[in-house]
């Protein structure tokens, strides 16, 4: 008889193979050169369970460019293992056709020209007919969204992240998880909380002051769906008052809790739950070390990391499924449960094409109403791009080089720190830079651009904390990001040394000089986790440099020298 | 990411001190451990320690220690400049041995608990606690 275990790395096999996953048909479309919505949907309806899965929207309501890193950087058991593959060694693992449509949505390399051919993506006008189109197959899918909705653009802004509840609320989801939502503050996400008409979500959101578990956020819902009680249990990012400003949500505490998440495993298997599902903002590291940790979890559905995986990554009995960020994919994950059991598994993690895929127009209508008030200031043109402005990826990319020389120039200093966030979608050449854009790769509560010195020595403590939120070799101890961005300095850094060596050669790229340890130095940045950090807004400081530039040219960045990846 | 000039003292503090002080800590840690222990082997079983793997604030950090059976446990913050936090002791009628307590470390360091089990032997069980400036999430 096989093991249940057998028959999910069987399964995995065979999605591999023959394409259950829907993957393998990707490379034929290539050859077919014609993408269809119905191509792109196509899924053969399995088992008796049907998960939709987004995860940090960030706020992108229209299609967007959004190019994937070409460096992401493993450390430890995680090294070579996928997230940690990208550009062409990615399309090799999965075989991936270069220049096929999977090639533009899941890896780096060629953006521009593949980006001018296959267009924008996401949107959730299209999202919409995504999710539509899964309910008319299965009309009691369950929707699962995976958080950091509530951010990242100016109409978010604006309304306090009223615009993308009112947008999400039309995708009518069955639960939700969290992360830089509680950067609108505690007041204000009780507020949007207490008026969802879905569940939210965290097992590990706890009261700091007596460190139990917050009334507004359960640990977990059940559903009936198919004939299967499911339990959705759902884990918030763990670090957010370390990463994020814990001044502004001083009633809570996270952290990983691990134990807890056992814990209420153990409590819904003991309820009658026949399928577990984590809704996760773990990030995809922590989530593959929890799952090796908590037995009883069938399905991590993990979000914060910005992964896309074509394929979920199997460990012991539990999927782990990465769906990517800003609305550029939507995944399916069709499950056969019989007695109590996962039996299998059918995926399809589905880019969001927007030219090939319809836009809802209900939605359509509901996301242009978000919009109109703003319209003016949205579409105001502030600039050109000669190049191609990008943010992902472990170290800079051009956006952040953009914004460490905007620092610089306008804060007049010597060297600019820019926090190595992972949401900010891409321009691609001749493009007008709006101010929505600029809004897009900047927007948050606590924008404000500090100006202050620094000694030599300080900086290096900087850089050697940040790297080992990245790089330290447990991924219980990262955080997520990736590297502080800096402007003016470079340095070299190797990923395998402990904290405190990885850090050498720090450079003042302005003079060549190297940095003297006693010395102080004239930074400006963003983005403080300080209370009462005062200087002007970086959209500000972002758009006054482009307008004096009117078109912006960024060249390669080599100030980083990376060892041991 | 903007530091008052103190605070940039305070965190370059704690930093040289994990260069500086391992070996003197350890020492005394292990001196501590000793006078506790009486020099007994220590189990790797038999008592929990709860902690953060992150501190949220490295001046208030919930921890917690349980050991079924045990007549005392004590608590230490290896890299502290005085690593003693706690000896909980506990009498025959305690309903459970464990206890919940916040405590202050001075950087990133091993929090390690110590019990005195029932039959008189020794467990151990440590974990590290990374204390951070933060500021730069995904």
């Amino acid at each position: 008889m096989i093991s249940r275990r057998d028959f999910l790395q069987v399964s995995m096999a065979a999605s591999a193979l023959v394409g259950a996953s829907g993957f393998g048909n990707w490379s034929r479309l290539a050859a077919q050169q014609a993408l269809t919505q119905d191509q792109l949907l196509q899924f053969d309806t399995f088992g008796n369970v049907s998960l939709i899965h987004v995860t940090d929207i960030h706020a992108q309501l229209k299609p967007i460019y959004f190019r994937e890193p070409s460096v992401n950087i493993g450390v430890g058991e995680n090294r070579g293992a996928v997230p940690h593959v990208t550009g062409a060694d990615f399309r090799r693992l999965y075989g991936i056709d270069d220049g096929s449509p999977s090639h533009y949505a899941l890896s780096s390399g060629d953006f521009t020209s593949l980006a001018q051919a296959y267009g924008r993506v996401g949107g959730l006008d299209r999202v919409a007919t995504v999710v539509n189109a899964i309910r008319a197959d299965r009309p009691d899918a369950l929707l699962l969204d995976g958080g950091d909705t509530w951010h990242g653009s100016y109409t978010c802004f604006h309304t306090e992240g009223q615009d993308m509840v009112n947008v999400m609320n039309g995708l009518r989801p069955d639960a939700m998880t969290f992360h830089w939502e509680f950067t609108l503050g505690s007041d204000r996400v009780a507020e949007l909380v207490e008026g969802l008409p879905y569940a939210a979500l965290g097992q590990n959101i706890f009261d700091a002051e007596w460190d139990e578990p917050a009334e507004l956020f359960p640990p977990y819902e059940f559903f009936e769906r198919g004939g299967v009680k499911i339990a959705v249990i759902g884990q918030a990012f763990p670090y957010m008052p370390i990463a994020n400003p814990r001044w502004m949500f001083p009633e809570y505490s996270f952290g990983i809790r691990d134990e807890n998440m056992q814990a209420m495993v153990d409590e819904v298997r003991g309820q009658g739950a026949e399928l577990v599902v984590v809704l996760s903002h773990n990030g995809f590291d922590v989530d593959k070390k929890m799952a090796s940790i908590v037995t009883g979890i069938d399905v991590i559905l993990s979000g914060h990391t910005h992964d896309a995986l074509p394929e979920p990554v199997l460990i012991g009995e539990t999927i782990i499924v990465a769906s990517g960020s800003n609305g550029k994919f939507v995944s399916r994950v069709d499950l056969d449960v019989q007695n109590g059991r996962m039996m299998g598994f059918r995926h399809k993690l589905i880019p969001i094409f927007s030219d090939v895929i319809e836009p809802d127009a209900e939605m359509a209508a509901l996301i242009d109403e978000q919009r109109a008030p703003f319209k003016d200031q949205l579409e105001e043109v502030i600039g050109q791009t000669e190049s191609l402005l990008y943010r992902r990826g472990n170290f800079n990319g051009s956006w952040d080089d953009l914004i460490c020389d905007a620092l610089i120039s306008e804060r007049d200093a010597d060297i600019a720190l820019s926090p190595g966030v992972r949401w900010g979608p891409s321009l691609i050449p001749g493009q007008d830079i709006t101010r929505e854009d600029i809004w897009n790769v900047t927007s948050m509560t606590y924008g404000e651009a500090y100006r202050t010195e620094m000694t030599g020595e300080f900086l290096k403590v900087v850089l050697e904390d940040v790297a080992d939120n990245i790089f330290n070799p447990d991924p219980y101890y990262q955080q997520g990001g990736d590297m502080v961005r800096t402007g003016g300095l470079g340095y070299r850094i190797d990923v395998n040394k402990p904290q405190g060596d990885r850090i050498s050669d720090m450079t003042l790229l302005r003079t060549g000089e190297a940095i003297d340890p006693a010395k102080n130095y004239v930074v400006a940045g963003w983005a403080s986790v300080n209370e009462g950090t005062e200087g002007p807004q970086i959209w500000d400081v972002v758009e006054n440099h482009i307008k004096k530039l009117g078109t912006v040219t960024v060249n390669e960045n080599d100030s980083v020298t990376v060892v041991g990846a | 990411m903007e530091f008052t000039r103190r605070e940039t003292l305070a965190i370059g503090g704690a930093a040289a001190l994990t260069f500086v002080l391992p070996f003197r800590a350890n020492a005394a840690v292990e001196d501590l451990v000793n006078e506790f222990t009486g020099g007994a082997e220590l189990a790797d079983a038999g008592v929990e320690l709860t902690a953060p793997e992150i501190a949220e604030n490295g001046n208030t950090v919930p921890i917690e220690v349980a050991a079924p059976g045990a007549s005392a446990i004590m608590v230490l913050a290896a890299g502290n400049p005085t690593p003693p936090v706690a000896t909980f002791n506990f009498g025959p009628l305690a309903a459970s041995q464990a206890a919940s307590t916040r405590i202050r470390l001075a950087g990133t360091q091993d929090v390690i608990a110590i019990a005195k089990l029932a039959d008189g032997s020794f467990a151990r069980s440590a974990k590290t606690v990374k204390v951070t400036i933060g500021g730069c999430g995904g």
